[in-house]
């Protein structure tokens, strides 16, 4: 296992260090020391790694993600995982606003809550929330899976179009064109299966799902004068 | 950018020990505002009179002769010590007189803030050199609001450095910016509000000092200023008694609280609160937008 320490190295040795490894893998354990909050943490990774930060990490951490398996062990800033493409990203603590914003693949998991506009925007990811999201949660999200095992914040799903979302707790308000729908058998295995690569203890039966009512985004040949 | 950082007691537990707390809250927040930094810490009232916190450009200005001079033109009584650039000086009797008597007579003298327990420290200058030139550490007190500047609207210098204060006692911490504040400052300083700068912060602290002036309690001259103020922002703001954090209506501009028996905390980034004790058991949350959160003492 490699370690970087913040303390002594700067975020860009950090990620150059990182980024080197994608073109040919030499070690395939990262551990970061002292990351104090700092932003863009293990961005742009492009390789099999696994990578502990051990703290609270700032803005964007783990951004642009491919293919590695990053575990925050603490707490994330704004956009943790924004524009993942696959691989993972865990955070221990709670994340701030818009964590997996824009994520097109992998896993987000946050096991405490996450702020305002978690997943906003997302575009095929999935997304597992242990505690609560904030307000304009999924907000124009297209596809991927939201997971809330807690409660959700006002206007959830506003704007939505494909991705699946299901809330255990309260949701305190729909945004527009979201609709609470019905749980059939598909989706009860979706949200059994994502439980479980998130190594979340629920009971799929719990939930209910919410999606789009497709009024938003379909073009209706009524409106055509409009255009 | 900037960083924006909050500390309120609920009760005399770590009174002795807030600066000691604040510091590294303060020095969290670097790399958000690293071109200026101060703080307003609320403690060490005075029972009669006012209390000013004074700066001069002058590291050697001779603040015993001021002292001295306002005696003696004032026919008052004086108490005052010396901290860096500033002086906190004591004086018995009304505000409006020593400002009067200080523009007109000592024009140099800057006046930072006056109230009965509020003192406001800023200086140019990271965060870290700030806490040490004023030494934070030491200080006592019940609560403390503070700000790391990363400047964007107008220069880097002390006087754009927050916190603004336009009250007595009260004072503003601004992570954001404000749109409409050129009409606002023009309307404010027709009631009577006076400015020191062109800056937008200054205009928010301005328009709760109108409002808390026309009767309002700190909720209500929020509920206010959430009505008339555009633009995006969060704001702290500190009082004689109360402590408050609000967000404008799209709350892009960061804060999270956390709460316990003994205190609330606010900053821009969790990170800055990781050091306060009991955090790990803390009620930690992002506040939603549009929603004011005041405590004040006496009412919890």
């Amino acid at each position: 296992m490699k370690t970087i320490d913040l303390a002594k190295q700067t975020v860009r040795d950090l990620n150059q260090a990182l980024h080197d490894q994608a073109a040919a893998c030499t070690e395939t354990e990262w551990e970061v020391l002292n990351p104090k909050g700092q932003h863009n943490l293990a961005v742009g990774l492009d390789q099999k790694l696994k990578v502990d930060i051990k703290g609270h990490a700032g803005y964007y951490c783990g951004g642009m993600n491919k293919e590695a398996d990053i575990v925050v062990h603490g707490s994330a800033g704004q956009g943790v995982a924004e524009n993942m493409m696959s691989g993972s990203v865990r955070v221990k603590g709670n994340a701030s606003s818009s964590a997996g914003a824009t994520s097109i693949g992998g896993l987000l998991v946050i096991e405490g809550d996450a702020g305002s506009r978690c997943g906003i925007s997302m575009k095929g990811s999935d997304i597992v929330v242990t505690g609560n999201v904030g307000h304009m949660s999924c907000f124009m999200g297209q596809a991927g899976t939201l997971v809330v095992c807690g409660d959700a914040g006002d206007a959830l799903g506003d704007s939505l179009y494909e991705v699946h979302i299901y809330v255990k707790g309260e949701v305190k308000s729909l945004g527009a064109d979201c609709i609470a729908k019905e749980m059939r058998d598909e989706h009860i295995q979706e949200l059994s299966h994502l439980l479980k690569r998130a190594g979340v203890d629920e009971d799929p039966h719990a939930f209910k799902r919410y999606g789009s009512a497709r009024q938003l985004y379909n073009f209706k040949v009524d409106n055509a004068s409009a255009y | 950018m900037c960083g924006i950082v909050g500390l309120y007691l609920k009760n005399d537990k770590y009174q002795s020990r807030l600066g000691e707390l604040f510091s590294p809250m303060m020095i969290a927040m670097t790399e958000r505002g690293p071109d200026s930094a101060g703080f307003a810490i609320y403690g060490d009232a005075v029972d009669s009179g006012i209390k000013f916190t004074l700066r001069h450009e002058d590291e050697n200005y001779d603040w015993e002769k001021l002292a001295k001079d306002i005696e003696e033109a004032l026919v008052t009584k004086v108490d005052w010590f010396k901290n860096s650039k500033v002086a906190i000086f004591k004086v018995k009797t009304d505000a409006d007189f020593v400002e009067n008597y200080l523009h007109e007579n000592h024009p140099d003298v800057l006046i930072m803030s006056a109230g009965t327990s509020i003192e406001i420290l800023k200086e140019v200058g990271l965060p870290e050199r700030i806490v040490n030139m004023f030494n934070l550490d030491k200080m006592q007190g019940t609560h403390i609001i503070g700000h790391t500047r990363m400047a964007t609207e107008s220069a880097v210098t002390m006087a754009g450095s927050h916190p603004f204060s336009t009250g007595m006692d009260l004072c503003l911490v601004h992570n954001g910016s404000l749109s409409n504040h050129n009409r606002m400052r023009q309307e404010l300083k027709r009631n009577g509000i006076h400015f020191d700068t062109e800056n937008d912060t200054e205009v928010a602290a301005g328009f709760l000092t109108y409002r808390l002036q026309q009767g309002d309690s700190l909720h209500q001259a929020l509920e206010h200023a959430l009505k008339e103020l555009d633009g995006f922002y969060t704001f702290t703001i500190g009082t004689k008694d109360g402590f408050a954090v609000v967000r404008d209506p799209i709350a892009c501009k960061p804060a999270v609280i956390a709460e316990t028996d003994d205190y609330v905390a606010m900053a821009s980034e969790y990170q800055a609160l990781t050091t306060l004790p009991g955090i790990e058991n803390a009620k930690v949350w992002e506040p939603e937008p549009s929603t004011i959160y005041a405590w004040e003492r006496g009412s919890n």
